[in-house]
């Protein structure tokens, strides 16, 4: 299968400080991808550069064929093929939960409106709040919040989906409802690019683990391999404080 | 629902409500406290009832001159029978009716926008009739359409109060949104302009804006294009106002969380989208408060209009009492305008303190 994600030598400083080291990264149509590392390692920024909400110094980056660069045009072009789903949900308050749902698609893509709603109430019951529809955010709990921010994330029709620690927010008990969602997307063949430290979560659905650290990838592998013949120290060490 | 009912009914513990537990609660609830109010009520006893005496009881109503007030308080015939120049100035009395449909209107506008949350037709409507209103009332008040022409040297009184204050609050808004934008653009040259001209009318006194209004402004147009006075004050207030409007809602941009920003570029909105449909709502909601805060300050300026020969409700005091019927009763007119600004201005913060309460009960950040 072609890729739809291509990464080649990306090195990504803020001011002095490098930030990303190198990285080499081609993932696949329909592939899933976790990406996990200690805190700083540079995972949210790895992600943040495919959808260009942060620049890069050198290297290149080509999404289903398209080259990233400052063109304003191609980079909002892009933004409807790549969605984001971010660890503090950020929903927009003033706006009702419907209405979070049909902002893209009405003002980007120029959607007829009541299309646009169509859409939108079936992406909502897809992730199971559909009788929240006139609510505003700060009136559902966190885990409906991000289950929310999944479906406008879906509202462009993207073809890969980023999640920056999609869980860490949330309250224990919410993390599953979330976490199923997920892995709904996942087989009906999404590319999704999942920063999280859920590792039943990358063990069910992941088709490879990426591990980072100090802003390089130190090491990646399929689930089994990844979690029981870590080559590096550096993965031996994190999985062990991870997994207890 | 029915859930709740079963909840028993317990009345709070006597000591706890009428009227000794509100005082001690109210106003003596320390020394100090006790020691406030106590001299309070006395300031209270030795002011009020001479107050009362002057403005009620020992005052009179209704006589045609300044020497039929005989009795010793206030001589209120003298506001009834200059009213129509305290309310309308100098504009011909059988055109009154233009103000008042004008006002009207106004009133309605606003009463509607109350009844209209959560419609679509009807936030439409309410846009339509904000684009639409200044134009009516212009032709009202000026004329045109048919209507006799009333040149702005005859508006005066509460009417040019109003008028000036209210096209300083509605024009300088869009401006204050723009410089706040620019302050906070990644252009250079944007930046530094915004900066330069909130910095410099920010330094400079409301009077000598209008001076330079009144005085520079000509320079740049020809002697038979002549810019109508209370236009070159208009534009003097507007520039003003604008500068303070760009930093009360720069101060809401930047209370909006980073995230939203991030979130309207991840989904694929222009510049001008994010910031119409996602950044500037929540920032104007924020800025609530300190926008009505300066819209207040500037009412209370526009008084200086008459620096530049333009006639308010306040200048109606010093015109009407040198009328020699009534000499000598500035008094009564200074109290009688300070009662009217302040029902207008009070109203005005009651207004934002229920739009700030509706807005945050309707959808919190
Ligand atoms: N806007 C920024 N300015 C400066 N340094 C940043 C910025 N964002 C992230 N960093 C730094 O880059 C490194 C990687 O950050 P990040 O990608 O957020 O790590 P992770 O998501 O793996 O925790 C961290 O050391 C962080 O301090
Ligand atoms: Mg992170």
């Amino acid at each position: 299968m072609k890729n739809i994600i291509e990464i080649n030598s990306l090195n990504k400083w803020y001011g002095d400080f490098h930030a990303l080291k190198n990285i080499n990264l081609n993932v696949k149509e329909g592939e899933i991808i976790v990406i996990c590392g200690p805190s700083g390692s540079g995972k949210s920024t790895l992600i943040r550069c495919i959808n260009f909400l942060e620049k890069f110094q050198k290297g290149k980056i080509i999404v289903d064929g398209t080259r990233l660069s400052d063109n304003v045009k191609k980079i909002r072009q892009l933004r409807s093929q790549v969605s984001m789903v971010f660890q503090h949900f950020n929903l927009f308050p003033h706006l009702s939960i419907l209405d979070n749902l049909t902002l893209a698609p009405i003002w980007v893509h120029h959607q007829p409106k009541q299309q646009a709603v169509d859409k939108s109430l079936q992406l909502l019951e897809r992730v199971g709040i559909r009788d929240q529809a006139e609510k505003y955010p700060n009136q559902l709990s966190g885990g409906q919040q991000q289950r929310v921010a999944i479906a406008r994330a879906l509202s462009t029709s993207p073809k890969i989906m980023l999640f920056d620690e999609p869980t860490s927010a949330l309250d224990p008990e919410m993390i599953a409802e979330v976490l199923d969602v997920m892995v709904e997307l996942a087989k009906e063949g999404m590319t999704m690019l999942c920063v999280t430290h859920e590792m039943g979560f990358a063990k069910k659905v992941a088709d490879r683990i990426i591990f980072m650290d100090e802003g390089q990838i130190i090491e990646q592998n399929q689930p089994d391999m990844f979690f029981n013949q870590p080559e590096s120290e550096r993965l031996q060490l994190f999985l062990e404080q991870i997994l207890g | 629902m029915s859930v709740f009912k079963a909840e028993i009914q317990q009345k709070p513990p006597i000591a706890s409500v009428g009227i000794f537990a509100w005082l001690r609660a109210n106003l003596f609830s320390s020394l100090f406290s006790g020691v406030l109010t106590v001299s309070v009520a006395y300031l209270l006893y030795l002011s009020l009832p001479p107050l009362a005496n002057w403005a009620l009881f020992n005052a009179d109503f209704v006589t045609s001159s300044n020497t039929e007030c005989t009795r010793q308080g206030a001589c209120w015939a003298y506001v009834i029978e200059k009213i129509d120049l305290f309310i309308y100035g100098f504009y011909p009395a059988e055109s009154y009716w233009r103000v008042q449909l004008a006002f009207a209107l106004a009133l309605f506008i606003i009463a509607f926008m109350r009844l209209a949350r959560g419609r679509q037709w009807r936030f439409k409507a309410i846009i339509l009739a904000f684009l639409m209103y200044p134009f009516v009332a212009f032709v009202l008040l000026y004329g045109g359409f048919g209507l006799e022409v009333i040149e702005t040297h005859q508006w005066g009184g509460l009417t040019l109060t109003i008028v000036v204050a209210a096209v300083g609050i509605i024009a300088s808004f869009p401006l204050g949104i723009l410089l706040a934008l620019g302050r906070q653009s990644k252009m250079k040259i944007i930046r530094l302009f915004s900066v330069l001209y909130i910095e410099f009318i920010r330094g400079v006194p409301l009077i000598t804006i209008l001076f330079m209004a009144s005085v520079i402004l000509p320079l740049f147009f020809t002697e038979e294009m002549n810019v109508d006075k209370l236009l070159r004050a208009l534009i003097g207030i507007t520039l003003f106002q604008a500068a303070y409007i760009a930093e009360v809602i720069r101060g809401g941009l930047q209370a909006v969380p980073t995230g939203q920003f991030e979130a309207a570029d991840a989904i694929g909105l222009n510049f001008i989208q994010k910031m119409s449909l996602v950044i500037l709502p929540q920032a104007l909601k924020i800025s609530i408060p300190n926008i009505v805060g300066s819209f207040i300050a500037l009412f209370k300026d526009t008084t200086l209009v008459l620096i530049v020969g333009l006639f308010d409700v306040l200048a109606m005091v010093g015109l009407s009492s040198s009328d020699e019927n009534w000499l000598g009763r500035e008094t009564e007119g200074y109290v009688f305008v300070a009662l009217i600004l302040w029902i207008i201005l009070y109203s005005m913060s009651k207004y934002s303190k229920n739009l700030e309460r509706r807005f945050s009960t309707e959808h919190k950040i």
